[in-house]
């Protein structure tokens, strides 16, 4: 069970227990972590789920699909080089202890 | 005590109101009053892939039910109100039981639009609009697999499409009967039906236009075909009708709320009458020009459940934002934004044939509405430039290599 830690847009620290195969969007959205909205519940849709990845977790993630990549093109924080949505970050063992920033807007 | 703060219907625009309350710092008491026996969920899902795997509905909620307690949003779930004391200020139970509120919400949805034709309630013929509706429609695909039994949709809109293009994953042959000349007819130009059409067909589905259904039939009560007005039986192991929907606005009707097929809101969420909101699929909206608009979507369910917050709290937050909708059919992602009636001119980006393209809707001169096939990077800066009132020429729009975007630095 990976877990997963998020810093929310207050600067609090939030752990979120997650399941293999769940996305990190979904791991936050379970536990209510604030500032991941989640509009499109997970379609790559909305750009409302983006987050930042800290810099020692980013190489292990697999790069972002052309339709992210459109996606964080129009994310309403700035875009910055760990900016990933997390709706399209899927979690395994190998993600224990990833950790997540959530930017101060999403919509 | 002070009363709660009641919401009535906890769909997506029930969940926004609460979720709004206390993001805008309201502290006291706050119930979500929802018939269905889950937590809110994401309906779109349904009518894809959920429907044919069927996970643990926990899966599509829009939030956890810790993210709920951690928000101290109290729950009331398989629970019909049946009435709205206005004077006393109290909504009414199904059990008789009446619950005082200090602010009101109504966020009750849709019905769906049933068929008006004999063997419409046989065993078989399903409508889709809840997690119990998806699970008895995707039992019912697995049979038809099992014994190698067409599909009938009957609609060609966004619910009877998605569904068609999920049962063809599955597998199986399925038929969809259009009543009108062209698939989404209502919503999109006829050269984005066309596009649609051709991706439908190229996967195997039967599409037969101007369609009369006339009858359902049946073999010992269980669905066996659709007839039409020609006489033609569709044979169908499972028919699913998706023609539309009704905005559920009884309940406030009968309260005495101005009601026009949906129950009428300002800009600001605000019902007729004092300490009443109202958000989402059941509402009728007032535009400056004094029409109604009736939206049915994610979108609108969140911007109006964040305006009708505010409201409760006596705040104004007037709802802009340009109307965006979807729609996921195979790999083709269907997106829209802004409202194309009424335009005069239509142009394409992009590839038609493939079909990866934008269709621009123009109305004397001005960029209206956008539909973007497989296009997300068009419709996302149709988004911004909607937003912004601007609208790329003509020549812009349909020229690939003219960065939309680039409008928006200008």
């Amino acid at each position: 069970m990976p877990q997963v830690v998020f810093f929310e847009p207050d600067g609090r620290r939030v752990a979120v227990q997650a399941s293999d195969g769940q996305s990190a969007m979904r791991a936050a959205v379970d536990q209510g972590v604030a500032g991941i909205e989640a509009e499109c519940g997970g379609q790559c849709l909305c750009a409302t789920c983006h987050c930042y990845v800290a810099d020692e977790w980013l190489e292990r993630l697999p790069p972002p699909s052309a339709d992210e990549e459109v996606m964080l093109e129009n994310v309403v924080a700035p875009r910055l080089p760990g900016s990933r949505l997390s709706c399209q970050i899927v979690l395994n063992p190998s993600l224990d202890g990833l950790t997540l920033t959530v930017p101060p807007r999403q919509s | 005590m002070d009363h709660p703060i009641l919401i009535v219907g906890a769909g997506q625009a029930g969940w926004q109101v609460a979720e709004s309350l206390r993001q805008e710092g309201y502290s006291g008491p706050l119930l979500l009053i929802g018939e269905e026996a889950f937590i809110p969920y994401n309906r779109p899902p349904l009518s894809k892939k959920w429907m044919l795997d069927r996970p643990d509905p926990a899966s599509l909620s829009i939030r956890g039910i810790d993210a709920l307690r951690r928000r101290q949003i109290d729950l009331q779930l398989n629970t019909r109100v049946v009435a709205i004391d206005t004077p006393a200020r109290e909504v009414v139970l199904a059990d008789g039981a009446r619950l005082a509120y200090a602010g009101l919400a109504l966020c009750t949805g849709v019905r769906l639009r049933e068929l008006p034709v004999p063997g419409a309630q046989l065993r078989g013929v399903f409508g889709l609009r809840t997690i119990h509706d998806a699970q008895q429609i995707g039992d019912c695909l697995d049979r038809c697999a099992a014994r190698n039994e067409r599909v009938v949709v009957i609609g060609g809109g966004f619910i009877g499409l998605e569904v068609a293009a999920t049962a063809t994953k599955r597998g199986l042959k399925v038929t969809v009967l259009e009543g009108l000349s062209r698939l989404m007819s209502r919503v999109v130009a006829p050269i984005v039906s066309e596009a649609a059409a051709r991706v439908h067909a190229d996967h195997g589905v039967e599409l037969i236009f101007n369609a009369q259904i006339t009858a359902i039939s049946d073999v010992d009560g269980q669905v066996s075909a659709v007839r039409t007005a020609e006489g033609i039986e569709y044979p169908a192991g499972c028919v699913i009708v998706g023609i539309g929907v009704h905005p559920e606005d009884r309940l406030a009707a009968a309260a005495g709320l101005d009601c026009d097929r949906g129950i009428i809101v300002d800009g600001c969420s605000r019902t007729s009458a004092p300490h009443i909101v109202a958000a989402g699929d059941c509402t009728a909206r007032r535009r400056a020009d004094g029409s109604l608009l009736r939206l049915e979507s994610v979108h609108n369910a969140i911007e109006q459940g964040k305006s009708a917050a505010s409201a409760l709290l006596g705040r104004e937050r007037e709802f802009v934002a340009t109307p965006w909708f979807w729609s996921d059919q195979y790999d083709m992602k269907l997106q829209m934004v802004g409202l194309s009636h009424g335009y005069d001119q239509v142009i394409t980006r992009g590839d038609v044939d493939k079909p990866a393209f934008s269709a621009f809707y123009y109305r004397q001169g001005r960029l209206i509405a956008v539909d973007s096939l497989s296009r997300i990077q068009d419709h996302m800066a149709a988004r911004k430039l909607l937003d912004n009132k601007l609208s790329p020429t003509v020549e812009q729009a349909t020229d690939v290599n003219f960065e939309l975007q680039s409008l928006l630095r200008a």
